[in-house]
């Protein structure tokens, strides 16, 4: 957030949002440290808790809200994973459906004043996608074997052609985890960034009816992004998978 | 969460005042931190999804389905049900109107014999008294006759005897008798 210090004039640190910092003491930060990483995360996984195991714990035939929540959450991703990567795709679902969740509350939940969005850490997008990548391969290998190899080797384009294809398909293959992850960080990243920005500016009195404007209508374009960003890094995940399960085109 | 800039924190992507230097996102020392709590938080949900939430929702959503199909199975049955109490309705509606003719028909036949019968039995009545009539009528007329013929008789001895003459019987009632059919 920009600062107005003691002497005067805006200062800008819209980065320092995405500090990481030990929830307690000062101390250093090791890879075990509680942090505001961990902090948020945790409110992820309890807010998940709250609407899918809370939510559905009465087992209503005619559900109660929080249930129908949770249901027309588990309809959209089942029918997703059902229609992109077909019958024998379903049993990933639970998979697809961990990620699915985290990166929607986590987004969400960065979108209250104050919170932490560990969807906008570069590590922590990159873990999800480099994930995604190498469960893909080793599963399109497993299943496979080497006729998974056929996803690179265009059979209908010309002789000619299919060598340069397979390049440019293998390294359009090996692009995938990059810019998955990158999509996603960047996504939030910028947009949080963008708000820190305008709140900067909010503080000159000439501009403050502007940059409060701007925030509002960024904030409303954050809850658009966070919402499709899970969606599509889901279905970007439904559709690698396809191509683990059936290679040929 | 960058309000406190008195908040600093120890280590090389944080300056003096608390602020980041470049992009925290790329500062390698606090990944594996990052790493590590996402990797816990991933194995979290995917517990308590696979374990408990999804079976769940799974299992209500079938059973729903399953409720829904039912009901409509059910819903059809009694559809036809309706359907079928209807045609017995109107069946019965259509027996009880024949039930209802043949029995006003019997009924007029009934009242119909039973009339012909006292009709019969009125008319034979009234011949046997108009008979029965007739003969006391004749019996009167020959009881009229034979009075006439003992008052004539009675008379005309009591007139013989009046002027004098000795009646003889016989000829009084043969000359009486002979008057009389006249």
């Amino acid at each position: 957030m920009a600062e107005e210090k003691a002497e005067g004039g805006l200062v800008f640190h819209p980065l320092d949002q995405f500090i990481v910092k030990p929830l307690f003491g000062d101390g250093p930060i090791h890879w075990y440290t509680p942090t505001n990483v961990t902090l948020w995360m945790g409110i992820a996984l309890l807010a998940i808790l709250a609407v899918f195991v809370l939510g559905s714990r009465g087992r209503a035939i005619i559900p109660s809200r929080l249930q129908s929540i949770g249901e027309l959450i588990y309809g959209f991703i089942y029918k997703m994973v059902e229609d992109v990567t077909g019958k024998d795709g379903v049993k990933y679902f639970p998979y697809i459906m961990t990620l699915f969740l985290f990166i929607l509350f986590a987004n969400y939940l960065a979108l209250l004043p104050m919170s932490y969005s560990p969807t906008s850490m570069i590590a922590v997008t990159a873990v999800l996608g480099f994930g995604v990548f190498i469960v893909v391969t080793v599963l399109g290998f497993v299943l496979n074997g080497p006729a998974f190899l056929g996803l690179f080797w265009m059979k209908d384009a010309p002789a000619v052609l299919r060598p340069i294809i397979a390049i440019i398909e293998v390294i359009s293959y090996f692009v995938r985890p990059v810019s998955h992850s990158i999509r996603l960080a960047g996504n939030i990243m910028a947009g949080h960034a963008v708000i820190k920005v305008f709140a900067g500016f909010a503080a000159l009195t000439l501009v403050s009816p502007v940059a409060i404007l701007g925030i509002t209508a960024i904030y409303g374009l954050e809850v658009l992004v966070a919402g499709i960003q899970a969606y599509v890094f889901t279905i970007l995940t439904c559709v690698y998978l396809k191509d683990a399960l059936h290679p040929a085109h | 969460m960058a309000t406190e800039t008195t908040d600093a924190v120890a280590g090389a992507c944080v300056d003096a005042g608390g602020s980041a230097l470049g992009m925290p996102q790329l500062c390698a020392d606090w990944m594996s931190n990052q790493i590590f709590w996402l990797v816990i938080t991933l194995i979290a949900i995917y517990f308590v999804m696979s374990r408990i939430a999804l079976p769940r929702i799974g299992a209500v959503l079938a059973e729903r389905s399953g409720t829904i199909t039912n009901d409509i199975a059910a819903a059809e049955e009694l559809k036809n049900k309706a359907a079928e109490a209807e045609a017995a309705y109107d069946q019965a509606l259509l027996d009880a109107r024949a039930e209802a003719q043949k029995i006003v028909a019997e009924a007029k036949a009934e009242i119909q014999a039973e009339l012909d019968v006292e009709l019969q039995k009125a008319d034979a009545e009234i011949a046997a008294k108009t008979a029965e009539s007739e003969a006391a009528i004749a019996e009167i007329r020959e009881g009229a006759k034979k009075s006439v013929n003992a008052v004539a008789k009675d008379t005309a001895k009591a007139l013989v005897a009046a002027m004098g003459g000795s009646a003889d019987a016989k000829a009084i009632t043969a000359a009486i008798t002979a008057r009389m059919k006249g």
